[in-house]
């Protein structure tokens, strides 16, 4: 893997109008990100539903307008590009999106979905049958799966499809939204290790946006951690599973259900609800649930600090270990 | 007393290639106080489990043999559909995996909790109270306020909790929980099912819990059900199916979960191979085809094997441990 970024994110921010005659205002779906992602390696994005994870893979591809910063993708700004200027460039970068069954056409063959993309990207002298073929094989889908129709396939082999389509046009990077979202588990590993195979092979540079947070700790090399449209950690996988530094990205790794009964857990749990963005909690924003706020945080918010390669938005960013305040009083008494 | 007990239970569809064999005797109960998971890949027969019980089976689906009894009275296969409707709800409740789906988005939470006490002789002030009672057994702040509102000023995981408290207001026998927290993340996860156990205690009904989330299933359930292409392979206690699975499929399942693996792989094992077609079924096991314990006596139909304590799996080899070859 080579360390030169093909995605350049800075300070993205992506507002949505909302309110009606007299009261206008915008909330912030994403509100200043900025991350790289390096030739070859694989990327997570995690946190909770409406965290802005698809939102901001979405401004990433240019399917949503950003209010603010700038995207940079293999030397090139691509945040001012118009709709024929960006055709091009999604050539190199594509994206497979939620929903494996609906997000392909019901009326079109396996055949012709997996090579739409030379179609509208106008790609002419290849016999499209046979990319058909090479890219069904590629999947590992039986060639004669051509025929089906999207109703025909289960959960897995539509997955397959739909990672087919993307590689069609040799793209640098691709943005994989919940790739494994309903897939149980043994398929989900199917799918996960083809995407895996194809980066190697392929030398591909990918951006998965997930839940799970099992699954990222297996593939990702470096992940980042949502909340409120904001990266609140990021960093390499492994350091930042064994040793969370944000309360937050604690909270999630203790929450996590482990498939054994008899395991003890020691969890953190976190008071409150998840706030609305149409009023974001002042100073940190993660103060109104943070077992260990103290009274700064309520007022000033955190700057984001960045030590080899570790990033990270907490005035008190934890130890390894750490236990919330009341908690550890609790299991001494 | 049994909640639910099902009795080799079989569904079929008719489809254009033929009959559609969707449940091949299915047998297991819903214990009183329990919380029973049912675990399995798409297309294994979960939704028409849930459908068959609940009476609602598409018009091409039907239950040709078997037995449903709940509380050990009604049969729930023959009964006339208005003593099932009048079971629905109050006695056999639902919650599914998305919450908008249960509540309407027009009219507010307070009066869609009064509405569904329709069958209730309390007065308002009374079904009110009762509604404000429920919002607080689910934790949502300042109940009382909260009847005014509408869905979608809750967040998800309020959504969810008051899609649980509907379901239990009416405190039914049986909750038939359908992956309820496959769209919360991590921590709601985690609140939703000890909110779900807690309540259980409370209200002392059973749960039939559905999620193909086995690490959710290790934490809430007592009880287990693995279902393979419409079949029960093994059930047993939460132990012994997650400590001592005996059925090479319930094995390799568990193998499969990224969660099992504590070292980082950038490999994941999977059961390779397809699910067979339900039209054809083999006569044999259902699970030869991908298994990688199948001998020659596995084309002719695997016995429930009884490994003792209620533990039971439909396999020739069951009565000796499954390798889990998990690597560490």
């Amino acid at each position: 893997m080579s360390n030169e970024p093909i995605l350049k994110v800075a300070d993205v921010q992506v507002s949505f109008p909302v309110g009606g005659l007299g009261r206008r205002g915008a909330i912030l779906g994403v509100a200043g990100v900025s991350f790289e992602v390096n030739r070859g390696e694989t990327f997570a994005l995690v946190g909770e539903s409406g965290s802005g994870k698809t939102t901001l893979a979405r401004a990433v591809n240019g399917l949503q307008e950003i209010s603010a910063g700038t995207i940079t993708f293999e030397d090139q700004r691509i945040d001012e590009l118009d709709r024929k200027a960006m055709k091009p460039v999604r050539r190199r970068m594509s994206m497979m999106f939620q929903d494996p069954v609906g997000s392909l056409s019901p009326r079109m063959t396996v055949g012709d979905l997996v090579t739409e993309p030379f179609r509208i990207h106008g790609v002419e002298g290849r016999n499209l049958r046979d990319e058909a073929e090479r890219l069904l094989t590629l999947v590992g889908l039986p060639t004669n799966f051509a025929s089906r129709f999207p109703h025909q396939l289960s959960g897995g082999q539509a997955r397959r499809v739909g990672v087919a389509r993307a590689i069609a046009l040799d793209p640098a990077l691709i943005i994989a939204d919940e790739p494994t979202a309903g897939l149980d588990v043994s398929v989900q590993g199917e799918v996960l290790n083809l995407l895996n195979d194809l980066r190697e092979r392929l030398g591909l540079a990918m951006v998965i946006i997930t839940h799970n947070l099992h699954v990222v700790h297996h593939v990702a090399d470096r992940t980042a951690v949502m909340y409120l449209g904001r990266f609140v950690e990021a960093g390499d996988t492994e350091q930042v599973f064994s040793a969370p530094q944000h309360p937050y990205t604690a909270a999630l790794l203790s929450a996590n259900p482990e498939p054994d009964p008899d395991k003890t857990h020691d969890r953190i749990t976190l008071p409150a609800e998840v706030p609305s963005l149409l009023a974001r909690p002042s100073g940190c924003e993660f103060h109104t649930r943070c077992p260990w706020a103290q009274s700064r945080c309520s007022t000033d918010a955190p700057v984001r600090q960045v030590t080899d390669g570790r990033a990270i938005a907490c005035h008190f960013p934890l130890e390894p270990g750490a236990r919330p305040p009341e908690q550890s009083e609790r299991a001494v008494s | 007393m049994t909640t639910l007990r099902l009795d080799n239970l079989n569904v079929s569809f008719s489809t254009e290639a033929g009959p559609l064999h969707a449940l091949k005797n299915v047998s297991f109960d819903v214990p009183e106080n329990r919380i029973v998971g049912i675990v399995g890949e798409s297309g294994c027969g979960k939704s028409t489990l849930i459908n068959a019980i609940l009476g609602l089976l598409a018009d091409n689906g039907s239950i040709d043999s078997g037995s449903i009894l709940f509380e050990g009275q009604d049969e729930l296969t023959t009964l006339p559909s208005s003593r099932m409707r009048d079971l629905r709800g109050p006695r056999i409740a639902t919650v599914f995996q998305d919450p908008m789906g249960a509540l309407n988005p027009v009219i507010s939470v307070g009066k869609q909790m009064l509405n569904i006490q329709y069958r209730s002789p309390l007065s308002k002030e009374e079904k009110t109270a009762r509604a404000v009672e429920m919002l607080e057994l689910v934790r949502i702040p300042d109940a009382q306020a909260a009847l005014a509102r509408y869905p979608h000023q809750f967040s998800g995981g309020m959504k969810q909790r008051i899609a649980i408290a509907m379901a239990l207001m009416m405190e039914p026998a049986l909750l038939i929980a359908d992956e309820p927290t496959t769209a919360l993340d991590a921590t709601l996860e985690v609140t939703t099912i000890e909110l779900l156990k807690d309540l259980q205690q409370k209200i002392g009904c059973s749960v039939m819990f559905i999620s193909h989330h086995l690490g959710v299933i290790a934490e809430l359930c007592d009880d287990v059900v693995v279902m393979y292409a419409g079949e029960v392979v093994e059930r047993g206690t939460v132990r012994q199916i997650f400590q001592d699975p005996r059925h090479p499929y319930t094995a390799r399942l568990l193998e499969c979960d990224p969660a099992r693996q504590s070292e980082r792989t950038r490999h994941l094992p999977t059961i390779p191979g397809e699910i067979p077609d339900l039209r054809a079924r083999p006569a044999g096991c259902i699970f030869a085809n991908r298994c990688d314990r199948v001998a020659d006596v596995c084309s002719t139909p695997p016995p429930d094997e009884n490994i003792g304590d209620g533990h039971i799996a439909r396999c020739f080899v069951a009565d000796t441990p499954a390798e889990t070859g998990v690597t560490a």
